[in-house]
């Protein structure tokens, strides 16, 4: 049973009398441990995708599966719940709290599930630890370089141990070198046997999914798969 | 789960607002201010209003003061004799009637007063000398330290004793036993056969021109009183006083300066006072006498205070309004400050009551440190006010509750808005604001 189902999803912007398509009948599936890709020229819908299968939006028609719960009716709050729970984000811009060190951003996925403070502190420090930060847990974003505030991102992502990782153009804000070192990181996870997402403009980094979608005006004009 | 929860969020809150120090701190200001004069200007009404009360009650709440007063006509008058003698005022007669046809009297005193030096040994010093009759402590909150007070039979014989002041004691008597010493007054000797004291320490206001029946302060250096018996009084110094005013002499006779009418109940005392006026009216022809009841004026206080609790009591609140208002400004303009912060956890499993909870702990936060500083501040303000300006003030355990329970309203009024704010942003669009 694949982890991600869509089916016929589309979403329509509304801007005053206009109705803007941004996404028409995508069918996607996705079996759990993928590493896959999605790619596209700037308004392809790859960014209105991502925020449907993050669960951030809603789709105007056609239904979203994410693992056994139909999330496409869900209200407000369900949302968030399962954002939480389910699914771990990745940005471009590593969007972590400035005000918060590394152990606290990390924490805060945990904090929203109720995990109790303890549990949370220690579960923190161990994925620190495994992206390679455990010397730094008392220190804020702005004393990290890109490439250790997305190894943080990354880390956070992990907390609740989510169906799905997705990653927004990941290394889009890195040097070449920490880019690697991030797409390391995201090739380990997936040998661990999680599941991601990642939406990109770069083919080197699609080129490690094991398949990538390419996006042409909201529909999925082809999709190339590779066995690695 | 939820305890701590909110606990988590409230110290989350606190780390945000200690983060930024300054705004937090002047963000505040508009509360401590708020609450510093709510409690300080309450405290300075009550502590007025309690020591205008405690004057009054000290008049004695059953009490009906009858007193002498210079009839309007005779005052105007400005004829043409050059000498001319005025009868008026209470008389011994007004006295009788009120013992005899009043019927919920319980004492009728009869008072004269003349201030004079006192003099002992080679110490002298200006005292109001008061006649009247042994009932006197009755009416007046004096308490006998020593010896005696007057008696029926030093009435009798229009005895030359009298019962002095313990502040007049303090001034004349350096190391002699005052009891059986004599004391002058004028030109005749009194033997000191008691010693009274005042049941509170009294300070006259000058506002209040009652003539109070117990000793006071000030008053042309008059530091007490002493009492004699009426009729030794009347014997020793007449009823007729010359006055001089523009060059003309006057003759006035007065035969009582005051009749205090105590009655048995505090719910007779405004009847009475109906009875004594309309018996007062049918004897003398001149309104020569005024009627003053303590109770009335007690109430009056009373009302007066309620007023000016209302008064300052507005002013408070409009500058809590004030402050509140400053501080749902400064959490708008925090949230969109925060705006990324709030798409970032509202992407990362935020619902939005834990977005509403966070802000609005922060708001009630600011506003209840700011309630605590301005409660610090508003009992230390009447404490400096009392010590050097020598007012007294009166904090009340309940301007306290009150201030702090407003400024606690305030925090979750006015922090509701900016926190739904918050809370109803679109997590796409605030994961995008830069």
């Amino acid at each position: 049973m694949p982890i991600v189902a869509t089916e016929n999803l589309c979403k329509v912007y509304q801007l005053g009398m206009l109705e803007l398509p941004a996404l028409r009948s995508v069918d996607l599936q996705i079996e759990a441990g993928e590493y896959l890709a999605i790619m596209g020229p700037s308004g392809s819908g790859k960014s209105t995708l991502l925020n449907l299968l993050g669960c951030l939006d809603r789709p105007t028609s056609g239904r979203y599966m994410l693992g056994d719960q139909d999330v496409s009716k869900m209200d407000d709050d369900a949302l968030s719940l399962i954002r939480g729970a389910r699914i771990g984000f990745v940005f471009q811009s590593y969007n972590l709290i400035a005000q918060l060190n590394v152990i606290e951003n990390i924490e805060i996925p945990m904090f929203y599930q109720g995990l109790s403070e303890g549990r949370s502190y220690r579960r923190a420090g161990e994925l620190a630890e495994m992206v390679g930060l455990g010397g730094r847990l008392g220190h804020r974003p702005s004393e990290l370089s890109g490439g250790q505030q997305q190894r943080v991102a990354i880390a956070r992502a992990l907390a609740n141990d989510p169906l799905i990782i997705l990653a927004d153009e990941p290394t889009g804000n890195l040097d070449s070198q920490s880019g690697l070192e991030i797409l390391n990181i995201m090739d380990q996870m997936c040998h661990q046997g999680k599941t991601i997402i990642v939406v990109t403009h770069e083919d080197s980094v699609a080129e490690r999914a094991e398949r990538i979608i390419h996006l042409l005006d909201g529909r999925i004009e082809r999709v190339e798969s590779k066995r690695r | 789960m939820l305890v701590f929860r909110v606990k988590r969020l409230i110290r989350l809150g606190a780390k945000s607002l200690w983060m930024h120090r300054l705004r937090s701190i002047l963000t505040s200001l508009g509360i401590i201010f708020g609450v510093c004069s709510v409690i300080a200007m309450l405290a300075i009404g009550e502590g007025a209003s309690r020591e205008a009360q405690e004057q009054i009650a000290r008049l004695g709440s059953r009490n009906i003061i009858v007193k002498t007063v210079k009839p309007a006509e005779e005052q105007s008058a400005s004829g043409e004799e050059a000498n001319r003698s005025t009868i008026y005022g209470l008389t011994y007669d007004d006295a009788e009637r009120f013992r005899g046809t009043i019927p919920d009297v319980e004492v009728v005193v009869p008072v004269r007063r003349i201030t004079q030096q006192v003099w002992y040994r080679n110490r002298k010093v200006a005292v109001e000398v008061i006649g009247t009759i042994p009932w006197y402590p009755e009416i007046s909150p004096i308490e006998l330290n020593q010896g005696r007070f007057l008696s029926s039979i030093d009435l009798h014989y229009k005895r030359g004793i009298c019962v002095v002041d313990e502040s007049v004691i303090n001034e004349l008597f350096v190391v002699d036993e005052p009891i059986g010493k004599h004391i002058k007054v004028k030109d005749n000797y009194y033997r000191v056969v008691g010693v009274v004291s005042v049941v509170e320490p009294i300070e006259t206001e000058p506002g209040l021109t009652l003539s109070q029946p117990a000793p006071r302060t000030g008053g042309g250096g008059v530091i007490g009183n002493i009492y004699i018996p009426l009729t030794t009084f009347k014997s020793t110094f007449g009823e007729l006083s010359a006055q001089f005013s523009g060059g003309r002499e006057s003759i006035e006779k007065v035969e009582l300066q005051e009749i205090i009418v105590k009655v048995n109940s505090m719910q007779s005392v405004l009847s009475t006072r109906d009875i004594l006026d309309s018996l007062l009216d049918r004897f003398h022809e001149k309104k020569d006498y005024q009627i003053v009841v303590p109770l009335e004026l007690l109430r009056q206080a009373a009302r007066t205070k309620r007023i000016f609790s209302i008064v300052l009591g507005s002013i408070a609140a409009i500058s809590l309004l004030v402050g509140g208002i400053g501080i749902m400004n400064i959490m708008l303009a925090t949230v969109t400050e925060r705006t990324r912060e709030i798409g970032i956890r509202r992407a990362l499993g935020a619902r939005r009551r834990d977005i509403v909870v966070q802000f609005l702990s922060e708001t009630v936060m600011l506003t209840l440190t700011g309630g605590l500083v301005g409660i610090v501040l508003g009992s230390l303000i009447p404490y400096l006010v009392t010590r050097f300006v020598d007012m007294p003030t009166v904090v009340t355990g309940i301007s306290l509750v009150l201030s702090f329970g407003i400024s606690a309203l305030i925090g979750i009024t006015f922090g509701i808005y900016p926190a739904y704010r918050a809370a109803n942003m679109d997590p796409i669009e605030s994961l995008r604001h830069e």
